[in-house]
């Protein structure tokens, strides 16, 4: 219907509007059209493809697209905001999965039009393109199940972790030089779907050793699996709109797992060969220390507090999120504003469970976006600071990060909110974050600890305002 | 159990044991509360709101006889030790140190009694620390008295009638009642000194904003046991003197609050000293119940000398008595909470506990004063950590120098050697790939962190693009590849309607 060039700019154009999507997403005022820009590419994209290169078959394709819409739609417009990271995680494996199959499909249908080192690369194409989308399918299955509480978050560190992950990827290889011997034999799917199976148990085996803290790199790490399963299935079918994509989809993924990872001061490596804070080695050598008494307070002083501050920050953390606490947050903030407190919000980069969770969180509950602000930016400002409040955040506020350099968590930047006057911390426990590590902050002469469910705690601050 | 609040008959001593607001939270506890008619008129408590507060008002006989705890500001005299009788336990300050005639006899009646003042410095126990309380509200008291005696402004002032210069305050002895003191006068805009033995205090006072007076001399630690200072040395006396001289010549107010435990106050300001002050200048010497740092103050009198106005009052606490009833009260009610765990009004002395051992003073006719040692002491032991993490960072950095080149060279070769091999059509779409790859590096640092939710998600959506993939084999005629490439559809086409809607619900929320 339409010929090859016609089809192949609609895919220049496509590709330009995906770029255009992405940079739209630099700042609030044009990501909403950044978004725009993407759903007309993906649009161009769709109908140049379908009136090109479809055929036949076209009732199974519209029903297909209809019913997927369909439950598309109703997944975005049910989910909860403190859901979101587990429905990007499952999305993720949408596009494992697809990379699967499309690459079994088209390796079944292919018939020996190649030859050689052709061929070859192509065998390799394929192999690759379903490693990375099984990786990328069983490993986002398993964060969304431990994002959605259900599977345990403690990391699941079996005795030889590492030289089952070795194993696992050196039969991988082995079996990718069988299935290329096999192919280039007009046969191959044995070891193709013995490597699927290999594929999938690593993924899974890969995200259960990460705990529940070092998700945010989880998710945007397979965020850059998913892309590039992508772009190997664009070399696949020598298709530069899915290469282009892939590889977009698939640097943004890394670079976003490289700004969590600094953000902890960790290593990428040692983030993905996980088994975190699980209390061995150095972790708890800190914890037997005498740290001294902490100071409870109330709702009631806790109001008294915020009202006669001048400026508040508070400090919003994983607890925030699991109690839902945003929207009361919100009220504060506003009764606050309205009496001439200036509270601002200072975010962790990885707070939450996926990168920019507390951000949209806050957005939910009509927080105003410019009196966000990131941990570079307010740092400075903590000892002007009249009143921090920490809502369910632990290693994030831990001043043992600065003092203590050999700690588990030495050298991770954190918000540095006890220069400030007072900190309240609202915690449900004295219980210690997810490093492990005592945080000497509660101990503070000029920390008060405020126990309780974050939202059941705020919402009585909020009737004493 | 019952406790009991009488009226203290001290003369001039105006605070009470227990405050409404306090005594609502005992009852919780689960005690009784009965208080002394008229105990808290001098604080400004009518027996009016005792009553509301859940209390049972009585008179003094009954107050005693009926007590089984029994709540008071000083210890017990005259009468009042009559009164007492054997099981009763008593809860004020005592004094043990001073008053060993009067622990005798209260060890003989075979009352159990806890003396506020003896409560332990640790970190656990600050809640209960009523002498910190006490000192407090004195040093903040002191600038009061300080203030209605002095005749000009504290805060410098530029007027139509010309300029007003500050006060200069020196606070000697930067304690809970210097610090305190350093704080009202600050408040009130004055210019603030501060000298201490203890160089751990100067950040302390310093964040007070007041300037710490630097002795120049080898650093002798005056820091004892407990926090406390200690005697110093003759030199750094005789230094310390010079610095107070020259200091009387300038400021216009001194407070003293020098004291070591268990010896008389340290004469710090000697008469030369105040004649060299200006006229109209004031000293407030919070020492003169233990003999005065100032040479010339009389305990609790103002006298005047040389025109210079000297403050020895004694009782600063009760002349705010609210205040300091409400702190002491809480303090009391601190101490009550530890002593009743199970919240069921029974007091249990735990002679285990160190705060319960170190505050009760005699315990079922035996005298258990002094106490063992405290384990812990309330000053912060000093760390060095700060120059190390600086230096460790340079040395990884210099070590990882060489990693990338071998890695970039490593990564050169493979591509050369890729290149070498490959078929000219694979290397076009490598090209295209390599550059997107730069491309999306470049994009993506540019994003705003708070967006970094709805990039994922809209990235998600864009990847889903490899349902083109299927798009080109469900045309297909054999019937397999055709139901998986169906299947494909309807999976990515959720991802592709879901992650664009999803951003999109998102990004609507982030407004200005």
């Amino acid at each position: 219907m339409i010929n090859a060039g016609v089809l192949t700019v609609s895919y220049i154009i496509a590709t330009i509007l995906f770029i255009l999507a992405l940079g739209g997403l630099s700042n609030q005022e044009t990501a909403r059209r950044g978004n725009w820009y993407g759903i007309i590419g993906m649009t161009i994209a769709l109908v140049a493809t379908v009136l090109g290169v479809v055929t036949q078959h076209y009732a199974l394709l519209l029903g297909a697209l209809v019913i997927g819409a369909a439950i598309g739609l109703l997944a975005a417009r049910k989910v909860q905001m403190t859901q979101m990271p587990e429905l990007v995680a499952i999305l993720h494996s949408l596009v494992g999965i697809a990379a699967v199959t499309v690459g079994f499909a088209n390796f079944m249908g292919s018939s020996g039009h190649l030859e050689g080192v052709e061929k070859t690369i192509h065998d390799i194409e394929t192999y690759l393109g379903v490693l990375i989308g099984a990786v990328t399918f069983s490993g986002s299955v398993i964060a969304f199940g431990k994002l959605s509480g259900r599977i345990g978050g403690k990391p699941l560190t079996l005795p030889a972790r590492h030289w089952f992950n070795l194993a696992l990827l050196l039969a991988a290889i082995w079996f990718g030089y069988e299935f290329v011997q096999q192919s280039a034999a007009g046969d191959g799917l044995v070891p193709l779907m013995i490597m699927t199976g290999i594929a999938l148990l690593f993924g899974i085996h890969m995200v259960m050793a990460i705990g529940g803290a070092d998700m945010p790199v989880v998710v945007s790490m397979l965020n850059s699996y998913s892309g590039w399963a992508a772009a190997a299935t664009g070399f696949m079918l020598g298709n530069d709109l899915l290469i282009v994509t892939g590889a977009l989809v698939g640097s943004s993924g890394a670079i976003l797992s490289y700004i969590m990872c600094r953000a902890m001061n960790r290593k990428f490596l040692a983030v993905i060969a996980g088994g975190f804070g699980t209390g061995g080695g150095t972790a708890t050598a800190a914890s037997d220390e005498d740290q001294g008494e902490i100071v409870e307070i109330g709702a009631e002083e806790t109001a008294g507090l915020l009202e006669t501050a001048k400026e508040v920050m508070i400090i919003p953390g994983y607890g925030m999120a699991v109690a839902q606490a945003q929207h009361v947050v919100n009220e504060i903030t506003k009764k606050l504003r309205d009496k001439g407190v200036n509270v601002r919000f200072g975010i962790h980069p990885v707070a939450g469970r996926m990168p920019g969770h507390m951000n949209v969180l806050l957005a939910e509950a009509n927080v105003p976006y410019d009196i966000v602000y990131e941990m570079d930016e307010i740092n400075a400002d903590f000892p002007d600071v009249d009143v921090s409040v920490v809502i369910g955040a632990n290693d994030i506020v831990n001043p043992s990060a600065l003092t203590d350099p050999d700690g588990p968590i030495g050298g991770m930047p954190v918000l540095e909110c006890w220069k400030g006057k007072t900190t309240i911390v609202l915690k449900r426990s004295m219980a210690t974050g997810y490093a492990g590590v005592q945080n000497p902050l509660f101990f503070l002469d000029n920390t008060r600890m405020l126990f309780g469910d974050a939202k059941d705690t705020l919402e009585a601050v909020f009737k004493e305002l | 159990m019952r406790i009991s609040v009488p009226r203290e008959i001290f003369p001039g001593e105006m605070r009470v044991a227990t405050t409404p607001d306090v005594a609502s939270q005992l009852i919780k506890l689960g005690f009784d509360v009965a208080v002394e008619s008229g105990a808290g008129i001098q604080a400004n408590y009518s027996d009016e709101v005792y009553r509301d507060a859940g209390c049972s008002i009585a008179d003094v006989d009954t107050i005693w006889k009926d007590a089984d705890i029994i709540l008071k500001v000083r210890g017990p005299e005259g009468e009042e030790v009559n009164r007492l009788r054997a099981g009763q336990t008593l809860i004020s300050f005592l004094w043990p140190a001073q008053n060993p005639e009067m622990l005798k006899l209260l060890t003989d009646k075979g009352v159990n009694a806890m003396a506020m003042d003896s409560i332990p410095r640790i970190s656990r126990a600050q809640k209960m620390d009523a002498l910190s309380s006490m000192a407090n509200i004195a040093g903040y008291r002191a600038i009061v008295e300080a203030a209605q005696h002095f005749g000009r402004f504290f805060t410098g002032q530029i007027t139509a009638a010309g300029k007003v210069p500050p006060a200069k305050v020196l606070v000697i002895g930067a304690g809970v009642a210097g610090l305190s003191a350093i704080g009202a006068a600050r408040a009130m805009g004055a210019i603030v000194r501060s000298f201490d033995t203890r160089p751990e205090v100067k950040e302390q006072i310093e964040s007070m904003n007041a300037e710490f007076l630097m002795l120049d001399f080898d650093d002798e630690d005056g820091s004892g046991e407990g926090g406390y200072a200690k005697v110093m040395s003759e030199e750094f006396i005789k230094a310390e003197m010079a610095l107070f001289a020259d200091q009387a010549k300038e400021v216009d107010i001194i407070i003293t609050t020098a004291l070591i435990p268990g010896k008389p106050a340290p004469r710090l300001i000697t008469a030369a000293m105040v004649e060299s002050m200006r006229d109209g200048s004031v000293v407030v010497d919070l020492a003169a119940e233990q003999g005065g740092n100032c040479e010339l103050t009389e305990s609790g009198k103002v006298v005047n000398h040389h025109g210079v106005t000297l403050i020895g009052y004694t009782d600063l606490p009760s002349r705010m008595a609210a205040q300091s009833s409400q702190l002491y009260a809480t303090n009391l009610r601190h101490l009550l909470t530890e002593l009743t765990p199970e919240k069921d009004g029974q007091i249990n002395i735990d002679m285990d506990d160190e705060v319960i051992r170190g505050a009760t003073v005699c315990k079922d006719g035996q005298t258990t004063w002094p106490p063992p040692t405290p384990k812990l002491s309330a000053a912060p032991a000093r760390k060095k950590v700060a120059a190390i993490p600086a230096q460790e960072a340079a040395v990884e950095k210099k070590k990882s120098n060489m990693g990338p080149l071998i890695a970039t060279l490593l990564a050169a070769a493979a591509l050369l050697g890729m290149g070498a091999v490959a078929p000219a059509s694979f290397m076009a779409h490598f090209t295209v790939f390599v550059l997107a790859c730069f491309i999306g590096y470049m994009v993506i640092w540019n994003v705003s962190p708070a967006l970094h939710t709805p990039l994922m998600s809209v990235t998600n959506a864009i990847s889903s693009i490899i349902i083109i993939g299927a798009l080109v084999q469900i045309s297909s005629d054999n019937e397999l590849i055709m139901w998986i490439a169906t299947g494909t559809v309807l999976l990515t086409s959720i991802n592709i309607f879901g992650g664009f809607a999803v951003t999109r619900r998102m990004l609507e929320m982030f407004r200005r």
